[in-house]
């Protein structure tokens, strides 16, 4: 009896042994549904605005204001959205670079601040969807920030450029 | 005396200018297309006078759009004989992404590819999704600026449906 019931106890996992083993089965079943919840995003989902620390994000408000502040250095202001939407309205001087979130949508962004130097002020938006759900902004973001440029602010526009820019009145052009 | 058809020239100058940049509001008539459809056929707005008309603006990579379009296809079933018509206008680059798009998730009305001038036409198109009402006299009658509230959507089509048909 005594030798059984050391034997049983010497293969009783401890208390730590068994809280090691349910934390890594609870964390295997939880990597186990996000490998799925991945495997069953639609094929329109993209990596979400709201990744975008707030830190850079920029209030169109407080943009238009900078915009209009005379002698004030302008950052390179770049439209990372849909061309149709462009050609119709964009903020002046913003130059269109291709919709980020698209296939190879990232390469004329690439191609356009190439020669740039890190350090360079630049100002991305978007505004082709609700915030939360725009494919192109974050994208764009991340590809900025990979190329080591930190001074890369982003327009937060909630609705959409039309509602959140050109119907505030803020200066506006067209074409393309 | 010269002061006044200046001043008359003037504000005639800023209504149109105004009128160029506001937005279409309902009650205003919706301006008319002419487009060929991704089968091919023509599709011009005016063929579907005397038809509630959704017309709604997508692309391909807008996900809220494509959320919505199963929705939009099974009115266009429910509701054809009331006479609803729903149109998609595509605002991707090209009609490819949109065509793919469209052989993977199909749906049951015509599509047609639009551009930067038919989308000023309706006030700019400057966020998707956009989505008009059209009455049966060629009339905007509602406008939905991004995530529209479908179920409202729906009760709104089911009453302008019910709604007696005027000559116009």
């Amino acid at each position: 009896m005594k030798d059984a019931r050391i034997n049983r106890n010497f293969h009783q996992p401890s208390r730590e042994t068994l809280m090691f083993i349910r934390t890594n089965t609870v964390a295997a079943y939880l990597g186990g549904l996000v490998i799925l919840a991945c495997a069953a995003l639609p094929a329109w989902a993209h990596k979400p605005a709201s990744t975008i620390p707030a830190a850079a994000l920029i209030q169109p408000a407080d943009f238009a204001a900078a915009l209009q502040k005379p002698g004030a250095p302008r950052p390179l202001i770049l439209q990372v959205g849909f061309r149709k939407a462009y050609e119709q309205a964009h903020i002046p001087d913003s130059e269109y670079v291709g919709a980020a979130g698209d296939e190879g949508g990232l390469a004329p962004l690439q191609a356009r601040v190439a020669k740039l130097p890190t350090d360079s002020a630049i100002v991305i938006y978007c505004g082709c969807c609700p915030w939360r759900k725009c494919p192109n902004i974050a994208a764009a973001y991340d590809a900025l920030l990979a190329r080591g440029f930190k001074n890369v602010k982003v327009i937060y526009f909630a609705d959409d450029f039309g509602t959140n820019w050109v119907d505030q009145g803020y200066p506006t052009t067209k074409g393309s | 005396m010269t002061a006044m058809p200046r001043a008359l020239a003037a504000c005639v100058l800023g209504l149109l200018l105004a009128g160029a940049a506001s937005a279409l509001e309902p009650g205003d008539a919706a301006p008319d297309f002419t487009l060929t459809d991704f089968t091919g056929k023509p599709l011009r707005l005016a063929d579907y006078r005397g038809k509630l008309v959704l017309l709604n603006f997508w692309a391909s990579w807008c996900g809220p759009c494509l959320e919505e379009m199963p929705r939009l296809s099974a009115w266009q079933r429910t509701y054809a004989a009331a006479g609803l018509q729903i149109i998609g206008i595509s605002m991707d680059d090209s009609s490819a992404p949109a065509k793919r798009l469209l052989a993977k998730r199909p749906v049951d009305y015509p599509v047609a590819l639009g551009d930067a001038k038919l989308g000023e036409s309706y006030g700019g198109v400057l966020g998707l999704p956009e989505t008009f009402l059209i009455d049966r006299r060629g009339h905007i009658v509602a406008r939905y600026r991004g995530e529209a509230n479908l179920a409202q959507m729906e009760s709104k089509i089911q009453s302008l449906l019910r709604a007696p048909t005027r000559g116009s």
